[in-house]
């Protein structure tokens, strides 16, 4: 079937199987390498990007794109860590955030760790206010195998503060 | 490595209930309705579930995804997302607090914006923590068919074993009831090996006090059996008595009686049936708090 996706404002469309499944069609169709394939079992969060319905007020929201198929995402506007940037380049500021706080070690779960972090601070009445719960709690859903969550915690708070003190950097950027 | 990919499916949307029920009929019962995708497609890839052809109700939102009052009973539309009961004041309100208790640590805050209510019935998981909540409330599910008719099924007939329920090739749920209750408290308590995973074992209690006497009850036990397990016998010794400690023990011990657990990777049957116990009695100890708060 033709299966035509907006991914970071561009639009993708190729003749796919019904079955296969968003990561894959991120990957080896968009060829956007940045979002990773991890445990393929719904559990790791590796593969997680921002959705958007762009007929609903709700900020893009993390989905796992292991566990959607390519078809199900036609109609949505998905975001990926390479559209996460500004146009001149300017890192999104989670994405800073992880440059200032150290938050990776391999970088094999930070593309999903960005995404659902991002959404954190988007969907929180008052993110720099967030608790460490709330933050971890938040990310139970992204494993970290370097076990690096404390830096994650802190890039995530580092972000918030940053959005606190620049509002023009709010929205995530597409 | 090798990649997970289901089995070769086709693929469309539905546009309404009925033509979802319009599609499963013109398929001839070779098609799954698809939601939230996060029970369905891991079994999908794990080849457990080999559908010809799935109907993604996810265009379905403003139809099925709903929490509201009608009447003495709250109904909760099918395609109604974990957050969204999760967040619900409605439930919390009428409910207190079971649903928000329950939603709090179903898998996690990913999962949960879009998992829904009917996915997780459907599923029939013994271990997943709403179906639970619903056994405990004794939620009637709608199921709707061919030509618009409809039927009301309880619990105890929708479930019918892992990963089978009651719900026909040509059927779909559409919404779950549930009966309000004067003076209730609720609670779920959940044992698990890891943030967000299945549970070990847990426990859903929710009870009905009035003027000091208990009313109804409601308890129910996952992942101790072929179901989410509904412990009759506990809710017949609880109704007409006043709260207290020891009936909640006794409540507890009957529980951990009348579960089936199986010894496997989460711990050995009888360490499970002993959570059972204690995680019921926990539950109903803060269900008649909340009660009588």
């Amino acid at each position: 079937m033709l299966v035509s996706i907006s991914i970071n404002g561009q639009e993708y469309s190729h003749d796919v199987e019904p079955r296969l499944l968003l990561v894959h069609f991120i990957r080896e169709y968009a060829e956007l390498h940045g979002t990773h394939w991890g445990c393929d079992t719904s559990n790791c969060g590796i593969c997680i990007v921002l959705m958007e319905d762009p007929n609903s007020d709700q900020p893009p929201y993390p989905v796992k794109s292991c566990t959607m198929l390519a078809a199900m995402a036609v109609g949505y506007e998905i975001t990926t860590v390479e559209g996460m940037p500004k146009p001149d380049g300017t890192l999104d500021p989670i994405q800073q955030g992880f440059h200032e706080m150290h938050a990776l070690q391999c970088g094999f779960c930070t593309p999903g760790m960005m995404s659902t972090g991002r959404w954190l601070i988007e969907r929180h009445p008052n993110p720099t206010q967030m608790t460490d719960h709330e933050i971890r709690d938040g990310i139970s859903g992204n494993l970290c195998r370097c076990t690096g969550y404390d830096n994650i915690v802190k890039a995530i708070r580092w972000a918030a503060a940053y959005i606190d003190e620049h509002p023009e950097s709010a929205r995530t950027a597409r | 490595m090798a990649m997970q990919t289901p089995a070769a499916c086709d693929y469309s949307r539905a546009t309404s209930v009925d033509d979802a029920i319009a599609q499963l009929e013109a398929l001839g019962g070779n098609a799954r309705i698809l939601a939230g995708g996060y029970s369905l497609i891991p079994m999908m890839k794990l080849r457990l579930a080999n559908p010809g052809h799935v109907i993604d109700i996810n265009p379905l939102e403003p139809e099925l995804n709903y929490i509201r009052q009608e009447g003495d009973e709250i109904r909760i539309g099918a395609l109604t997302r974990h957050v969204n009961m999760l967040e619900s004041d409605l439930l919390s309100r009428t409910f207190p607090d079971i649903f928000r208790e329950a939603e709090a640590v179903l898998a996690d805050p990913v999962v949960r914006n879009r998992g829904t209510m009917g996915g997780s019935l459907c599923q029939s998981d013994p271990a997943e923590d709403l179906s639970g909540v619903v056994v405990a409330l004794k939620g009637k599910a709608v199921l709707r068919g061919p030509g618009g008719a409809e039927r009301v099924v309880g619990m105890e007939e929708f479930h019918l074993g892992p990963y089978m329920t009651a719900v026909q090739p040509t059927e779909m749920l559409i919404e779950v009831r549930f009966d309000i209750h004067r003076g209730f408290g609720g609670a779920h308590e959940k044992v698990e090996r890891r943030a967000g995973d299945f549970a070990i074992v847990a426990a859903s209690s929710a009870l009905a006090i009035e003027g000091g006497t208990i009313k109804w009850a409601g308890v129910a036990c996952s992942a101790v059996g072929p179901t989410t397990l509904h412990i009759e016998r506990a809710e017949e010794a609880l109704v007409g008595q006043a709260p207290s400690e020891e009936l909640f023990v006794k409540a507890g011990e009957m529980a951990s009686a009348d579960c089936s657990p199986n010894s496997d990777g989460r711990g050995p049957a009888d360490y499970k049936r002993a959570v059972a116990g204690v995680l019921t009695t926990r539950a109903l100890s803060r269900a008649a708090a909340t009660a009588l708060r």
